[in-house]
């Protein structure tokens, strides 16, 4: 029993992490029906950026998701200028799923060229305490990452429910030709959220970098779980990503104790694929309207 | 015979002497190395093409594909022993059959999503089967990787046969291609590519047709990995089921034509050579990588219909140019 | 009247709070022109889509030629004669004309390697074609056609399978009035042969003068049904329509 329990608080706790990288996703996804397969590899650049500040300027890298989100915000509105905008047309959304790969290849390539490709850690001299609460152990860092990842998506939710920017998204994800109709520039709202999209990712990346060893090769295993979160979820659903990844985090954590850590991310694939025989739209998607 | 099907059979016949003939004219170890590679791709690509171009539905999977047919083979001769020489090569369509049926259950249940989803869920399939290749250590020995017995081929001709293997299964996917689109499943494939919900709505049994294309998707891919698997005689998880081998398919696809006969081959014939010669000068090393996605942004962006329907419609343009009088096709009426 | 060929009970649909269908019961008899009418927003294509099996619906019963159907679905109902346009005129834009009715012919799985499209198979196309006044566009893709005459290639389409009830969603929307007359009469001609309609229209005056019954729907339940002139009269008819 003490073992299940502190399994799910591990998974909670990275949970929480892939649920900001997945918010990302499925948020670009809701409002330019464009998978952005590149989301795993920029997880990656954020988390070697980090870890490039931290091991030459010794920035705490929770300090430096500060700089490194800003910086990919710019980053990812450039992609979307250059890549994205023009892939218009019915086989848009599947040119995307190509070009995306095909980013996410060149920024493999690239990180690898500069990196080499042996494994990193970014390691603050915290990076091994961890606290006991009712005997549970509960890792400082992980913590904090979750904390991080937590603060984010609150303020995401914020910006996408108080804000005039926000109102145009959540317009534009219902109904994008009355958006338009009301005055909505489509454009500005599928550039600025594209950044957004990267910028969830650049931010659990720093964390990411803390929690996990990382290689340029990291971003299959990474954008493997990120998709089939949000398609657990429902493609285009914030609350939906959410509950997936922290659904996939207890799941992971406890065929981690219960069977064996190899079959972990095995059993999530299993999960998704036995709950689409149920439900074909995701947790909280909706069924296309066809018509 | 028509003279379309004639024009038709004629092509295929030049490109099968010609590629039979080539490894025994241009016999350096090196060239022949080439040829099969080139040729694994066409049949991949070839291959995917039957499937996600006909159908419209982006498959992110096939690789998944390619690494069960490499293991299924490399485990066969572990455990059964299908002989030496060509005799495996005879094991092969058996075995891309067994896993063709094997995944039709799950083919089923991903199509049942939208398409994107089903992108997403093929991808995911690719994960699946690289870990089972980890994990399953007593059938696939794990990271350490899965020796097959060296084939008894002569040195000097090592290559050749697996060359004619691979040839034998582009030109099988070839035929298999030619004969769906002049078939009335190639004209529901097309329906379901141009509106799927239309074409379910007029009674076409639209994942019957999806799930014809699919399996003949994954036994010709799973065919084409077991012939690299004999051919490298040694495999392992990150090298069989790898992503970079399907998106490289993907990308010859997308070069020569989606949705035409020839064009994932004269997309291979195009690439492949290339990306050998770009493997050799900047090294294995990654830089290769960023070459490769910049080829394919260059591709996707600039040329997304492909080389044949391009040089097609730009054909097409003459001809009308030159037919001077020409009669209006569709009389204006006004929309209410 | 004879038999009802289509029979609805109980239809009901609710998008999250809304209830698009209620309790909607009618039936359509063999050999009519059934008409489906209503304000915008009473529910009607969504009807068509909930006996079509493009949606689900939440209760009620469909029966069509005497036996009940369990779960809706568009391929099977299609195969057993019950076939539908859409509101949008939805052909197959990189097909040819002929392709496109070649299309519909409902295939056993056994002739899937047959030729795509045979001698006699093009010739019934062409004869429907030349009904329909599209023949001499039969090798012209259908991408290239205007919207009213992609409206009657539809129409001409699902009927390349011979079925037993067609549902037409708007058939004259969008569709100048030349074109209107002659899908009229199209109408009128295979109706004579005995083909029945449903058809869901907003052009009154030829629900009027081609639909017997009429069945009027607002706010997803029926009003009123019966002949023409019956529900012209009916009050809550007016209400519904003029009230809002």
């Amino acid at each position: 029993m003490h073992e299940v329990v502190q399994a799910i608080i591990l998974g909670v706790l990275v949970g929480g992490i892939y649920a900001l990288m997945a918010s990302g996703l499925t948020l670009v996804f809701g409002i330019m029906k464009v998978i952005n397969v590149a989301q795993g590899a920029l997880v990656i650049l954020a988390a070697y950026l980090s870890y490039a500040l931290f091991s030459h300027l010794h920035i705490d890298p929770f300090l430096s998701i500060l700089i490194v989100t800003p910086a990919m915000f710019v980053l990812g509105v450039a992609v979307q200028l250059v890549f994205v905008r023009s892939l218009r047309g019915p086989d848009g959304s599947e040119l995307s799923l190509l070009v995306t790969w095909a980013l996410a290849l060149g920024i493999e390539g690239v990180l690898s060229v500069i990196f080499k490709t042996n494994f990193r850690v970014t390691s603050p001299s915290y990076g091994d305490n961890s606290w006991s609460i009712l005997g549970y152990q509960i890792s400082e860092v992980r913590l904090f990452a979750f904390a991080s990842s937590a603060v984010l998506l609150l303020l995401l939710s914020l910006l996408l429910t108080r804000t005039r920017f926000g109102r145009a998204v959540r317009a534009t994800v219902q109904n994008p030709t009355a958006a338009t109709l009301l005055g909505v520039d489509a454009n500005r709202v599928q550039t600025l959220s594209f950044g957004l999209g990267v910028s969830m990712a650049a931010a659990a990346g720093a964390v990411y970098g803390v929690i996990y060893p990382f290689n340029p090769g990291s971003h299959y295993d990474l954008i493997s779980r990120l998709l089939s979160i949000v398609v657990l979820g429902g493609l285009g659903s914030l609350g939906g990503a959410v509950f997936a990844a922290l659904g996939m985090g207890v799941i992971e954590a406890l065929v981690a104790v219960e069977i064996s850590p190899v079959w972990s991310s095995f059993s999530f694939f299993v999960v998704l694929i036995a709950f689409l025989l149920v439900r074909p739209q995701g947790i909280f998607g909706v069924r296309e309207r066809v018509l | 015979m028509s003279r379309a099907t004639a024009a038709g059979l004629a092509r295929g016949a030049a490109f099968a002497a010609a590629a039979i003939a080539f490894p025994f004219v241009f016999n350096a170890a090196w060239i022949v190395n080439i040829g099969v590679l080139t040729l694994m791709y066409a049949a991949l690509a070839t291959a995917w093409n039957l499937f996600s171009g006909y159908t419209g539905y982006i498959t992110l999977g096939q690789a998944a594909f390619f690494g069960l047919g490499a293991y299924t083979l490399g485990i066969v001769f572990e455990h059964v022993g299908i002989g030496s020489g060509y005799n495996p090569f005879y094991a092969l369509p058996l075995v891309g059959a067994g896993i063709a049926i094997a995944s039709v259950p799950v083919a089923w249940i991903a199509l049942r999503t939208r398409h994107m989803t089903f992108a997403i869920v093929t991808l995911t399939l690719l994960f699946i089967v690289q870990q089972l290749a980890f994990n399953l250590r007593s059938l696939t020995k794990g990271s350490s990787g899965l020796m097959l017995p060296t084939p008894s081929f002569p040195i000097s001709s090592y290559d050749t046969p697996f060359y004619l293997a691979m040839l034998a299964i582009l030109l099988a996917g070839l035929a298999l291609c030619w004969l769906i689109l002049r078939s009335k499943l190639g004209l529901m494939l097309l329906a379901i590519r141009e509106d799927e919900e239309k074409a379910r709505g007029l009674g076409i049994r639209v994942t019957g047709a999806k799930l014809i294309a699919w399996s003949l998707m994954v036994w010709l891919s799973a065919m084409v990995g077991g012939v690299w698997a004999y051919y490298l005689t040694f495999i392992y998880p990150e090298s069989s089921v790898d992503p970079l081998v399907m998106i490289g398919a993907v990308l010859m696809t997308f070069l020569g034509g989606r949705g035409t006969l020839w064009g994932p081959t004269i997309g291979a014939l195009v690439l492949v050579p290339a990306q050998q010669y770009m493997i050799t000068k900047l090294g294995a090393s990654q830089l290769y990588l960023v070459g490769y996605s910049a080829v394919f942004m260059v591709v996707l962006l600039l040329l997304p219909r492909g080389i044949l329907p391009s040089l097609r419609s730009a054909i097409d343009k003459q001809r009308e140019r030159r037919r001077t009088h020409r009669e209006p096709i569709v009389r204006e009426e006004a929309r209410a | 009247m004879s038999a009802a060929l289509l029979e609805i009970e109980g239809l009901t649909k609710r998008f999250g709070g809304v209830t698009a269908v209620s309790d909607c019961s009618f039936a359509v008899p063999e050999g009519t022109v059934t008409a489906l009418v209503g304000p915008n927003g009473s529910g009607k294509t969504t009807a068509f889509n909930l006996i079509t099996g493009y949606m689900r619906a939440d209760a009620g019963t469909i029966r069509f030629a005497g036996a009940s159907v369990r779960r809706p679905n568009p391929v099977s109902l299609a195969r057993h004669g019950l076939t539908r346009t859409f509101q949008q005129a939805r052909v197959f834009p990189e097909l040819t004309l002929v392709q496109n009715m070649v299309a519909a012919l409902q295939q056993p799985w056994r002739a899937a390697l047959q030729r795509a499209v045979r001698k006699h198979e093009r010739t019934r196309a062409l004869e429907l074609l030349e009904e329909f006044g599209l023949a001499r566009l039969a090798g012209e893709r259908a991408g290239n056609l205007s919207y009213g005459q992609k409206k009657l290639l539809e129409f001409a389409a699902v009927l390349m399978a011979d079925p037993r009830l067609v549902l037409l969603d708007e058939p004259t929307a969008g569709v100048n009035p030349l074109l209107v007359e002659q899908i009229e009469q199209r109408i009128r001609d295979l109706n004579a042969r005995g083909l029945t309609f449903l058809l869901v229209e907003h052009n009154m005056n030829l629900v009027m003068r081609l639909s017997d019954p009429v069945v009027v729907l607002d706010h997803g339940t029926k009003l009123a049904e019966g002949k023409p002139d019956e529900v012209r009269n009916d009050p809550r008819v007016l209400d519904a329509y003029l009230g809002g």
